[in-house]
C-alpha cells in the first residue's frame, strides 16, 4: 500500500506549514512538497493607503526582519518623491541592515539551528532547544543572545524600539543617532568577535563531522542570487543583483533591481500559499535560485572586510565553483555576522553617521517605486504603483523566502528520500527533513505576509491519496 | 450677575450663569472626559462621553451642554458612567478602521488615550470594517475615512473660527462622512484656505498633514486659545 507522509507543524521556523511525502507502491518515497498555510495579504492592506505610510505598515509584515521591509519600503518610496536620500540617513540604512543581520541570523544559528548541531539530530526532541543547548554548554548559549541582544540593541538605540520602529520614511529616516550608542556599541565589540571565532571553529567542526547532512539536505547545483557592490563584496542596501550558476559561473552579473521584473517571475501552485518565483530566461521551473547567506557569498568575490573575507576564503573552498549544500548556509551566516559586526565598526567611525540631516523633503514626483535590499534572509523586492494623489493602486512584494521556495522543495524530496524510511519512522528521520527546510531560515510570515511562529506538520501519503501516517509538533 | 452654586463629586463650585458643567468641573480640577468639546468652539453633545449624574435626573445628561443650576449635585465619575463611557470608545473603535499600529497619529491621538485611560484593552462588539476612503486630494492635507469619529470638530473651527465652512458632516446613520465644499474633492474645493486649522483641532489620525509617516503627526491646537483670546479680549497674546 502506498502511503503519504505529513510533517505538521514544522518546528523552530517563523510561520505555518506542511510537508507531504509521497510514497510508491514499493514503499519509497517518491516525491515531496512543501505547503505553506497560511495566508495573510499585506499587498491587498496596502491598497488605497498614502504611500508615506508604507514603511510604517510594512514593517508589521515581520517581527524579524521589520527593518529590511522599512528599508525596502523607504526606497520604494525615496523612488516615488524622486529625492536624493541624505548620506546620513543612507548610513542608518545600513547601519541597521547590519543589526538585524546580526539579531536575525543569531536567532536562526544560535536559538533554532544549534539545538540539532550541538546535540545531534536524533536527540530526544524536548531536549532539541535552546534551554537544551544551555544545559550542554552554558556559555555557548549565553553567546548567542549576547549577539542577538546587540544587534537588537542598536535597532532600538538608533529607533527608539526594538521590534515594529517608526523610523523609516520616504525620502530618509525620521531622527539622528544618539552619540552614546556608539560608545556602548564599540565596547561591545571585542567580545562579540571572540564570540564569533567560537562559534564559527564550532561551525566549521560540524561542517566536518555531519558528512551525510551535509549531502542530503539540500545539496544540488542550482542559480544563487543575491545583492553585490563594485568592489564584489555583497551589498546589502544597494547592491545590483548578480546571478551565478551551480558552478560559479556569472549567469548575470549586475542586474537592476529596479527591473527585476523583467527578469524575475512568480508562478502560483494550487497546495500552497507562497509563490513560486523563477528566472525567467531558464523558465519554470528550471530558473529555480536560491537566495540568502549562502547564495550573496556565492555571488560575491569578497567581503569587503578583514576578518569576513578570511572565512569567505575558506567557506567557497567547501565547494567548487558555488557552494551547493544548503547545510552551509549556516556557516554562512556566521561569516555574515561577522562581516555586519565589521561594517558597523567602520560605519560608527563615521562621524557623518551622527547627523541630524537625515530627510529630504518633497511632494510626490513618480507613479512608480522600487525598493530592494537584502533581508537576512534574501534579496526582498518592495514595488508600488500609486495614483496621481499619492495613494497605493498597487503592491508587489517579492521576499526571499519565496525566492527560496522551489529549492526548498527540492531540499525537502532529497531529504526525504535520504533520511525517510516509511516503513520504520522514527522522529530523528523527521527532524532531518525539518532541519533542510531550517537550512534557509524560512520566514513564513513574511514570504505569505502572514503571522505567527511556525509550527509543522508531515503526512506520508501513498498513491491512493490516503493518509498513512501523520507527525504533529506544537 | 449671580453665580451659580453647585456640588460635583462632593466639591462645592461656583459658576457663571449659563455656563456648562462641564466647563465649571474643569476649572475646579475635574476633568470629565470629552471628545467633541474642544475649547473656543460651541459644543454640539456629539459624543457623549461627557456624561455626567444629576441628582433628581433620571437621564444622563452630557456635562458640556447642560448649564449649572443654583444647588446642583452632579456627579462625573461613577461606575455606571466608567462603563457608559468606556462602551462609547469601543463603539467608536468598533465604527471604522481604527488601526493604532499603522496610523499617523500613533502616541499623540486623543481617542487612543482615552481607551487608554479607560482600560479599553479589548473591544466587546464586532467590528464592522467599513470600507472608507483616503482623501489625498489636497495639496497639503490628507482625510483618512477610516479614523475619523465624527466629533465635528473640523466643521466647527473651519466655520466658527475661521469662517471658510468648507467641512460638513454628509449623508446619514453610519454612512455619515465629512465632506468638503458640498461633496467634492478637498483638492478641488473654493471655500478651503488652506489654513490646516482643521487638521489641528482633529483629535485622531483623521486630518493629517501630508507626508507624515506613521506615528510622525502630532497636533498643535494652542493657536485656538490665541484666537479666541484675541477676539474676546482684544489681547494678542500667547
Ligand atoms: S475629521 Fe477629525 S475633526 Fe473632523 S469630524 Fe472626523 S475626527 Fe472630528
Ligand atoms: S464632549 Fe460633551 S458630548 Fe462630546
Amino acid at each position: 500500500m502506498s502511503t503519504r507522509i505529513t510533517i505538521q507543524p514544522v518546528t523552530r521556523i517563523e510561520g505555518h506549514a506542511k510537508v507531504t511525502l509521497h510514497v510508491d507502491e514499493d514503499g519509497a518515497i517518491n516525491g515531496a512538497q512543501f505547503h505553506v498555510i497560511e495566508f495573510r495579504g499585506f499587498e491587498k492592506i496596502a491598497l488605497g493607503r498614502p504611500f508615506t505610510e508604507m514603511p510604517g505598515l510594512m514593517a508589521r509584515i515581520c517581527g524579524i526582519c521589520p527593518i529590511s521591509h522599512i528599508i525596502a519600503s523607504s526606497k520604494a518610496g525615496d523612488m516615488l518623491l524622486g529625492v536624493r536620500t541624505p548620506r546620513a540617513a543612507v548610513l542608518q540604512r545600513r547601519l541597521l541592515t547590519d543589526a538585524q543581520i546580526l539579531q536575525s541570523h543569531a536567532l536562526s544559528f544560535f536559538h533554532l539551528s544549534s539545538p540539532d548541531l550541538l546535540l545531534g539530530f536524533d536527540a530526544p526532541p524536548s531536549k532539541r532547544n535552546l534551554f537544551g543547548v544551555a544545559e550542554t554548554d552554558v556559555e555557548f548559549a549565553r553567546a548567542g543572545i549576547r549577539l542577538r541582544q546587540l544587534g537588537q540593541r542598536i535597532i532600538e538605540g538608533v529607533t527608539g524600539k526594538r521590534v515594529h520602529p517608526n523610523w523609516g520614511i520616504p525620502g530618509g529616516v525620521l531622527g539622528a543617532v544618539p552619540g552614546e550608542l556608539r560608545d556602548e556599541v564599540l565596547a561591545r565589540l571585542p567580545e562579540s568577535y571572540a564570540a564569533m571565532d567560537d562559534a564559527l571553529g564550532r561551525a566549521k567542526r560540524w561542517a566536518d563531522q555531519y558528512a551525510p547532512e551535509i549531502e542530503g539536505m539540500g545539496n544540488f547545483p542550482s542559480l544563487h542570487a543575491g545583492l553585490v557592490g563594485a568592489d564584489g563584496a555583497p551589498d546589502y542596501y544597494d547592491g545590483k543583483l548578480r546571478l551565478v550558476d551551480g558552478d560559479g559561473n556569472v549567469v548575470a552579473p549586475g542586474l537592476d533591481p529596479r527591473r527585476y521584473f523583467e527578469y524575475l517571475e512568480e508562478r502560483a501552485e494550487p497546495w500552497s500559499y507562497m509563490k513560486f518565483p523563477f528566472y525567467k530566461p531558464l523558465g519554470y521551473p528550471n530558473g529555480m535560485y536560491r537566495v540568502g547567506p549562502l547564495s550573496r557569498l556565492n555571488v560575491a568575490t569578497c567581503m569587503g572586510t578583514e576578518r569576513a573575507d578570511r572565512e569567505f576564503v575558506e567557506l567557497r573552498q567547501r565547494g567548487g565553483g558555488a557552494v551547493n549544500a544548503s547545510f552551509h548556509y549556516h556557516l554562512a551566516r556566521l561569516v555574515e555576522m561577522v562581516g555586519a559586526l565589521e561594517r558597523m565598526e567602520r560605519l560608527f567611525a563615521d562621524p557623518e553617521l551622527l547627523s541630524a540631516d537625515v530627510r529630504s523633503r518633497a511632494m510626490l514626483n513618480e507613479e512608480e517605486g522600487i525598493g530592494s535590499c537584502e533581508a537576512p534572509r534574501g534579496v526582498l523586492f518592495h514595488h508600488y504603483k500609486v495614483d496621481g494623489n499619492g495613494l497605493v493602486t498597487s503592491a508587489n512584494l517579492l521576499i526571499a523566502t519565496a525566492q527560496n521556495n522551489l529549492a526548498i522543495n527540492r531540499t525537502v524530496e532529497q531529504a526525504a528520500r535520504r533520511f525517510v524510511k516509511p516503513d520504520a519512522l522514527q522522529e530523528g528521520m523527521l527532524n532531518r527533513v525539518e532541519a533542510a527546510i531550517r537550512c534557509y531560515d524560512p520566514c513564513l510570515s513574511c514570504s505569505t505576509h502572514a503571522l505567527g511562529q511556525m509550527p509543522l506538520v508531515l503526512e506520508l501519503v501513498g498513491p491512493d491519496g490516503t493518509v498513512r501516517d501523520r507527525l504533529q509538533r506544537e | 450677575m449671580r453665580v451659580r452654586t453647585l456640588e460635583i463629586d462632593g466639591q462645592m463650585m461656583t459658576g457663571a450663569p449659563g455656563e456648562s458643567i462641564f466647563n465649571v468641573a474643569w476649572n475646579n480640577g475635574i476633568h470629565i472626559p470629552r471628545m467633541c468639546h474642544l475649547g473656543g468652539l460651541t459644543d454640539v453633545g456629539a459624543c457623549r462621553l461627557c456624561l455626567v449624574e444629576v441628582e433628581g435626573q433620571s437621564r444622563l445628561l452630557p456635562s458640556c451642554m447642560t448649564p449649572v443650576r443654583e444647588g446642583m449635585v452632579v456627579r462625573t465619575n461613577t461606575p455606571a458612567l466608567q462603563k457608559h463611557r468606556k462602551l462609547i470608545v469601543e463603539l467608536l473603535l468598533a465604527e471604522r478602521n481604527h488601526v493604532c499600529a499603522v496610523c499617523v497619529a500613533n502616541g499623540a491621538c486623543e481617542l487612543q488615550d482615552l481607551a487608554t485611560s479607560l482600560g479599553v484593552d479589548h473591544v466587546r462588539v464586532r467590528y464592522r470594517h467599513p470600507q472608507c476612503e483616503v482623501d489625498l486630494s489636497h495639496p497639503r492635507f490628507g482625510l483618512d475615512h477610516n479614523r475619523c469619529i465624527l466629533c465635528s470638530r473640523c466643521v466647527r473651527v473651519c466655520d466658527e473660527v475661521e469662517g471658510a465652512h468648507n467641512w460638513d458632516i454628509g449623508h446619514r446613520g453610519t454612512n455619515a462622512r465629512v465632506i468638503s465644499d458640498f461633496g467634492t474633492a478637498w483638492g478641488d474645493s473654493e471655500s478651503c484656505t488652506s489654513c490646516g486649522k482643521c487638521v489641528q483641532v482633529c483629535p485622531t489620525g483623521a486630518l493629517f498633514s501630508k507626508g507624515a509617516s506613521v506615528g510622525e503627526m502630532r497636533k498643535d491646537r494652542s493657536f485656538l486659545k490665541y484666537i479666541v483670546t484675541a477676539r474676546e479680549k482684544h489681547q494678542w497674546i500667547r
